[in-house]
C-alpha cells in the first residue's frame, strides 16, 4: 500500500470498505456527506449494500436491522443527525448488536453551523440514549488515525457486540492529509449465532430490546454493565508525549489535542517541562492514567472545541491532585497554538504542588474575551 | 345392525408457525386471529423457517413470542426501516412487519411511507383498531369523528383533532408499492377474505414484486369498554364505512428486485 493524499471523510469511508463492512445506511449532513457520497458509488461497485435513508432515524433503524442479520452495518452522520439517532442508539445498545457510527461534529446548539466542533462529548460518551449504556468513543487526530481506527472499530464492535462511535471533529474529516490505506480485508461469510437468518433448522432467535420484570431488568442491566467493566478494563488507548519528566500535562482529544501538541513543543522551548496527554478512547476513558500523571504534575490543562466537556472526567481523574485549567472554542474557531502556549505559561507561574487550588484565569493574549472560555 | 367405518381426519389444528404458548391479549381481542392467519399463510407457503419478522412497541410487543420464526423488536414506528436492514443484506429471506395504528399510522408515517416509496421487498402487516391499545386508550390517528377515547374525552372534533388517517389508500398512491389491501376480521367471511391477502402479500415478495400492505380492521374490546360482540359489530357498522373495504392497489408490474 502507498502513501496517498486523502480527505478525511473519503478515507473512512474506504477504510471502512476494507475493514468488511457489508451495509451501510446514511443521511446527508454537512460536514460528513462525502462519506455517504463516497459509500453511494462504492459500495454498489463491490456488491455490497448501500441505502440513503429518509431520516437518520431511518437510517439507524436501517443498520439496526442489518446488524440483527449478522452483518457489519455502519452509519455517519454530525452532531444534530447523531441527536436523531438517540432513540436507535439506545435500542440498539439494549439489544446487544455490533454497530459503528462515524459522527463528524459540528457546532451546535440547535443547527449551530457546519464549522468543526467537538461539542458532542457529551452526547457521545456520557449519553448516547435514555438508559444505561455506553458505547465505545473512538477518538482519532489525524486522518491516518481515522484510518486505522476504522478496522478496530469493526472488531470491538464484533467483539463485545457493542456501539463504537468513531467521534471527529469536522477539520479531520474535511482535511486532506496523506495517509496509507489498509488492504482489503475479506468479508465474513459465516453469520453469529445469535443472527436473525431464519429458524429452518434451529430454534427460534429473538432480539428483544426490553425486559419487562422488574428482576430481569435488573439482571440484564448488571450483565451489562459487567460487560461495559470489562470493556473499561481492557479497550482504554491514549497517546502521550514528552510525559515522563512533565510538570504541567496538556490534555486534548482529537483536533484540539494535535494543536496541542504543537503547544508543548513550543513550551519545551521556553523550558518549561510541558507533556502531551492525547485520550484515543473517550470512553472508557484513560482515568488511570491521567491518576498516575497527576501523582507528579503540577498542573493540566484541557484543550477542547467545546464549553468544556472532557475536562469533568479530566478532573475526576485528577481528584484534586492538582489543578485543572480549561481553554475553549467553540462555534467553529479553533484553539492556536500561542494562545495554548500562552495558557500553559500562566499555568506555569500559578500552580504548585503546595497550592493545587491557587486561582488561574486563563486567558488568551491574542483572543477577544468574547470569544474565549474560562472556567474556574 | 352395521358398523360403518370411517377414517379420522385433522380438520382444524395448530399452524407450525404459530408458538404453543399462553397469550397474554385480552379476550376477545383480534391480534390472536391475526396472527393466526398470518402464521397459517407462512405454514401454506412453506416459508416459516425463512421468515423474519419485526414486532412494534405497542400491544403486539410480545409477538416475538407467537411466532416460531426468528424476530426483533423495533422502535415505535420503525420497523420498516427496521424491515429495511434486514431485508438489504438477507435478500433471500422473507421479511415482514406487523405494526398497529399507533405506531404505522402516526409515529411511524415517514418510515412506512419512504420503505413503500422504495418499493421495499416487505410485507406489512397493519392492525387498525382505531385506538392505542397497550397505553390505555388513547386517540390513534385514526380514531373516528367523534370517537371517545381517553386522550379525547369530549369524542374526536374534526376541528381540533383532524380526521381520521386513512394510510392504505395514502400508501396505495405510492408508486413503489405493489399490492394493497384493507381487508376486516369480524365475521367468517372477511376473515377469509384478510387471509386471502396475506396470502398474496406474501406471494409478492415471495416473487419479487415490491413492497404489500395489508390493513386488517381490529377491535380492542378493553379500551372501547365493549363486549366481544359487540366490538364486532362495532367494526361492522362504524369502522368498515370509513375504512372501506377490498384491494386498494393489486398491480402485476413487477418493481424489481431489491436488495444485492
Amino acid at each position: 500500500m502507498a502513501i496517498e493524499l486523502l480527505k478525511g471523510n473519503e478515507a473512512i469511508a474506504e477504510a471502512a470498505v476494507r475493514a468488511g463492512v457489508d451495509a451501510y445506511f446514511g443521511y446527508p449532513i454537512t460536514p460528513q456527506t462525502e462519506l455517504l457520497e463516497y459509500m453511494a458509488k462504492r459500495m454498489p461497485e463491490l456488491g455490497r449494500v448501500f441505502l440513503q435513508a429518509e431520516s437518520e432515524l431511518g437510517a439507524i433503524n436501517m443498520v439496526y436491522g442489518a446488524a440483527c442479520a449478522g452483518k457489519r452495518a455502519m452509519t455517519s452522520s454530525s452532531s444534530p443527525g447523531v441527536s436523531l439517532m438517540q432513540e436507535g442508539l439506545s435500542y440498539i445498545a439494549a439489544a446487544e448488536v455490533p454497530v459503528v457510527l462515524v459522527d463528524v461534529m459540528r457546532g451546535g446548539p440547535g443547527l449551530g453551523n457546519i464549522a468543526p466542533s467537538q461539542s458532542d462529548y457529551f452526547q457521545m460518551v456520557k449519553s448516547a440514549g435514555h438508559g444505561d449504556f455506553k458505547p465505545i468513543v473512538l477518538a482519532p487526530a489525524s486522518v491516518q488515525e481515522a484510518v486505522d481506527i476504522m478496522d478496530l472499530a469493526f472488531d470491538l464492535a464484533d467483539k463485545y457486540r457493542t456501539i463504537v462511535t468513531v467521534l471527529l471533529d469536522g477539520t479531520i474529516g474535511q482535511m486532506m492529509e496523506p495517509a496509507e490505506l489498509p488492504p482489503m480485508k475479506p468479508r465474513r461469510t459465516a453469520a453469529p449465532g445469535w443472527a436473525l437468518t431464519g429458524a429452518a433448522d434451529r430454534s427460534k432467535n429473538m432480539i428483544l430490546p426490553f425486559r419487562l420484570q422488574v428482576d430481569d431488568l435488573e439482571a440484564y442491566n448488571l450483565q451489562l454493565q459487567q460487560k461495559l467493566a470489562l470493556i473499561a478494563h481492557s479497550e482504554v488507548r491514549y497517546h502521550e508525549q514528552m510525559v515522563d519528566d512533565a510538570e504541567l500535562i496538556v490534555v486534548g482529544f482529537g483536533t484540539a489535542g494535535r494543536i496541542a501538541q504543537t503547544a508543548v513543543r513550543l513550551a519545551r522551548r521556553q523550558g518549561i517541562k510541558a507533556g502531551l496527554f492525547r485520550p484515543i478512547t473517550l470512553w472508557p476513558f484513560p482515568e488511570r492514567r491521567l491518576s498516575q500523571l497527576a501523582d507528579d504534575a503540577r498542573g493540566f490543562l484541557v484543550v477542547e472545541m467545546n464549553a468544556g466537556q472532557m475536562v469533568e472526567d479530566v478532573r475526576l481523574a485528577v481528584g484534586g491532585q492538582a489543578p485543572v485549567k480549561f481553554l475553549g472554542r467553540m462555534g467553529g474557531s479553533l484553539p492556536m497554538p500561542d494562545d495554548i502556549l500562552a495558557a500553559i505559561v500562566k499555568l506555569d507561574q500559578a500552580s504548585t504542588r503546595a497550592q493545587p487550588d491557587a486561582p488561574c484565569t486563563i486567558e488568551g493574549p491574542s483572543m477577544p474575551l468574547k470569544h474565549f472560555v474560562s472556567v474556574n | 345392525m352395521t358398523i360403518e367405518s370411517y377414517s379420522e381426519a385433522i380438520v382444524a389444528d395448530r399452524p407450525k408457525a404459530l408458538s404453543k404458548t399462553q397469550s397474554h391479549y385480552c379476550p376477545g381481542c383480534l391480534h390472536g386471529l391475526a396472527h393466526r392467519l398470518i402464521a397459517e399463510v407462512l405454514d401454506e407457503l412453506a416459508i416459516r423457517g425463512t421468515t423474519l419478522m419485526v414486532a412494534p412497541v405497542g400491544c403486539a410487543v410480545f409477538a416475538s413470542n407467537y411466532f416460531e420464526c426468528d424476530s426483533v423488536v423495533a422502535p415505535h414506528g420503525r420497523a420498516p426501516a427496521v424491515a429495511t436492514g434486514l431485508k438489504r443484506v438477507s435478500p433471500d429471506k422473507i421479511v415482514f412487519a406487523y405494526q398497529g395504528d399507533g405506531d404505522l399510522a402516526s409515529i411511524g408515517t415517514a418510515e412506512i411511507i419512504h420503505a413503500a416509496a422504495r418499493g421495499e421487498s416487505i410485507t406489512v402487516i397493519f392492525i387498525n383498531n382505531a385506538v392505542y391499545g397497550m397505553t390505555g386508550g388513547q386517540m390513534a390517528p385514526t380514531s373516528l369523528v367523534g370517537m371517545k377515547t381517553t386522550s379525547s374525552p369530549f369524542g374526536r372534533d374534526v376541528k381540533t383533532m383532524g380526521s381520521p388517517l386513512k394510510m392504505s389508500e395514502l400508501i396505495a398512491g405510492i408508486d413503489g408499492a405493489t399490492f394493497v389491501s384493507r381487508r376486516s376480521m369480524h365475521n367468517p367471511a372477511e376473515i377469509r377474505k384478510a387471509k386471502k391477502a396475506i396470502r398474496r402479500a406474501f406471494e409478492v415478495q415471495i416473487n419479487h414484486q415490491g413492497f404489500s400492505l395489508v390493513e386488517l380492521l381490529s377491535n380492542c374490546p378493553t379500551n372501547w369498554q365493549m363486549t366481544p360482540l359487540e366490538s364486532l359489530r362495532w367494526i361492522e357498522t362504524r369502522m368498515v364505512p370509513v375504512f372501506p373495504l377490498g384491494d386498494l392497489k393489486n398491480a402485476a408490474a413487477n418493481n424489481g428486485l431489491k436488495g444485492v
